[in-house]
């Protein structure tokens, strides 16, 4: 079986664990979906009630119960919001490219900037770059990713108004779509920021060790020989060695990065999936919050299987079948 | 297991240069050695100092309305301030470490707890074990943590006990794997196979003679497991998802947060607390790693 189909093949099955740990998570809750829907709704006649039981399949075993659940969910039927009055695939469609959005930038502004930051300091391990990149990464690490979302916000939207304090677009409207664009991207410096400060600080301190490795192996200092200069040599030949533990975290850290936007979200009002989220905990709409714990998983899962196949492009020693051939020391192998 | 070493008889030349430390000598004479390790202490012990302490110094009820709402710090009757509803800034935060640090530590015991025993069994035993219990840590690591979290404290309802057990429930899988990649080298060394040999069972071999080996970096995890719990209980009460009745860091700033434009104080000086302390453990973690394995420190 190639990597790839294997990987899907057992990403599915990850996902079916996953509707049904919701399955379970539902039964586990006090009181059953029919009657928090009825609190909902403010009340509703027996006739009615028992009706909903029916519907739900309520009055059925739990097993057939746990099938009809999965058999809704492959037909892409998460059930109603009560709250939001629409169906809850609708509610996550809505939102879902706001957080793949904020998500994404946050994601490239951390692995470029910790990136850069990484590899100069391991050019010069005791220059002062090197003490700033340890620093950052504590102070990245230590910092709630919520709290330094609102620092920025006193400091970029309040002492120096900079940027918007909440939202995505400005609320009277945009008349070219080019203003738009650029209205969301001003909406989105503050929140991709705040995401990305945590990741930085990992980046960095990641990449950082990893060069210092990289740097002293032997097939570096071939190349010097060779005569390259320099920024071949860093570049060229180190940086793709360099790389493979920073994509490695990547797509360990997908889940935390999506928590992080559940946070920043919040923080900013920025109307993705996370800010649904806090929506519908407040509002007790377990459909909705399920939902998302399962397209969360998804996004996830897409992350690693996307991380996989970039991680084969960076080291062919990882590659698929075709790349297996190849001999086995040819991309100086440093390990 | 008897410790056949010490019944060897004493024979030959003592070894040349002075006598080797003990093991516990040497590590504490490293970690002193570390300046960021000692202010981490030094930071921690503050923090320590203020929340448990504090209360006996400083005997003012959080609760209570002491002055207007939104004080600025330095006022008559509250030093650092008061919050929307005129409470006592600092009162608060003594009074809100409390939570805080005991969610964060309970949670992170039992985060610890849970991935040792999966670590440890999966790379105890290796094949099919391994294979389930990897499947398993792997579907706790593909949601995200926070999300799943708060589904459960939505569902179980929001009290310290429930938040507690459900950071830990989440946040276990990074110890997991530590534990078995150590339990996975450390299992296939000469002593295990000679515990082995002399008639050792499973738990035996498992929790006596590979977990004490196993323990060091287990244990610099831990504390770094403190520190993300830390954050993770101020993450839930900042949404509104913390105990409601209970005061912590994550709640003054989650109900202070809509006024922040006006009273910055309410939401940064709680935040400087939490940061201080996960800055703290995090300084102490990497002394204590660092001091463990001396050759990582010439890097």
């Amino acid at each position: 079986m190639p990597p790839l189909v294997k990987k899907l093949a057992s990403a599915i099955g990850l996902l079916l664990a996953v509707v049904v740990l919701n399955f379970l998570l539902i039964q586990l809750a006090p009181g059953d979906p029919v009657s928090v829907i009825v609190g909902e709704m403010g009340g509703a006649s027996e006739d009615l009630i028992a009706q909903m039981r029916a519907e739900y399949g309520l009055d059925k075993p739990v097993w057939l119960q746990l099938l009809i659940y999965v058999g809704k969910i492959c037909t892409g039927d998460f059930g109603f919001s009560y709250y939001f009055k629409q169906p809850v695939l609708n509610l996550i469609l809505q939102r879902l490219p706001a957080t793949i959005l904020l998500v994404v930038s946050a994601l490239v502004l951390a692995v470029v900037i910790g990136t850069l930051m990484g590899i100069f300091s391991a050019k010069k391990p005791k220059g002062i770059l090197s003490h700033f990149v340890t620093i950052f990464s504590l102070v990245g690490y230590a910092a709630p990713v919520f709290w330094t979302g609102l620092m920025l916000l006193i400091l970029f939207a309040s002492i120096i108004p900079m940027f918007p304090v909440s939202g995505m677009m400005n609320v009277r409207g945009n008349d070219t779509w080019y203003g738009a664009v650029l209205d969301v991207l001003h909406h989105l410096v503050l929140p991709a920021v705040t995401l990305a400060s945590i990741y930085i600080a990992t980046y960095s301190r990641l990449s950082r060790a990893s060069m210092l490795d990289v740097l002293g192996s032997d097939y570096i200092r071939t190349a010097r020989a060779k005569g390259l200069n320099e920024r071949r040599v860093v570049f060229g030949h180190a940086l793709r060695n360099g790389l493979i533990p920073v994509v490695t975290m990547i797509g360990l850290q997908f889940g935390q990065l999506f928590a992080g936007a559940v946070l920043v979200e919040t923080v900013f009002n920025w109307p993705g999936l996370g800010r649904l989220a806090f929506e519908s905990i407040l509002r007790r709409d377990y459909p909705t919050l399920l939902a998302i714990l399962f397209f969360s998983a998804i996004l996830v899962m897409v992350a690693n299987i996307l991380t996989d196949l970039a991680y084969g492009r960076i080291d062919p020693r990882i590659g698929g079948p075709r790349r297996k051939k190849a001999k086995p020391r040819a991309a100086g192998a440093t390990q | 297991m008897t410790d056949t070493t010490a019944t060897l008889p004493q024979s030959g030349p003592e070894p040349i240069g002075p006598k080797p430390a003990h093991p516990v000598t040497e590590f504490m004479r490293a970690f002193a050695r570390n300046q960021s390790a000692i202010i981490g202490l030094v930071l921690l012990a503050i923090m320590l100092g203020t929340t448990f302490i504090g209360p006996f110094l400083y005997p003012v009820d959080p609760y209570s309305m002491v002055d207007l709402p939104f004080a600025p710090p330095g006022g008559e009757y509250a030093p650092l301030g008061t919050d929307y509803l005129g409470r006592d800034m600092l009162a608060g935060i003594i009074e809100g470490g409390r939570a805080t640090l005991a969610v964060g530590a309970a949670a992170a015991v039992i985060s610890v707890v849970i991935g040792i025993l999966v670590g440890s069994f999966a790379g105890f035993f290796g094949g099919a074990v391994d294979a389930v219990l990897m499947k398993v840590t792997e579907f706790f690591q593909i949601l995200p943590t926070l999300l799943l979290a708060m589904v459960l404290v939505t569902i179980f309802g929001a009290s310290l006990v429930t938040i507690t057990f459900a950071i830990g429930a989440v946040s276990w899988p990074q110890v997991a794997r530590l534990a078995r990649a150590e339990f996975m080298r450390i299992r296939k060394l000469d002593y295990v196979a000679a515990a082995r040999t002399s008639g050792a069972r499973n738990a035996y071999l498992i929790f006596r003679v590979i977990l004490p080996a196993a323990l060091p970096p287990l244990i610099v995890a831990a504390g770094l497991a403190v520190g993300a719990a830390i954050l993770f209980e101020a993450g839930l009460s900042f949404l509104g998802l913390g105990d409601p009745n209970t005061m912590s860091w994550g709640l003054i700033i989650g109900q202070n947060r809509n006024y922040l434009l006006d009273a910055w104080w309410t939401v940064t000086l709680p935040g400087v607390a939490i940061f201080i302390t996960v800055l703290a453990i995090s300084l102490v973690g990497d002394g204590i790693n660092d001091a463990l394995n001396p050759k990582l420190r010439r890097r």
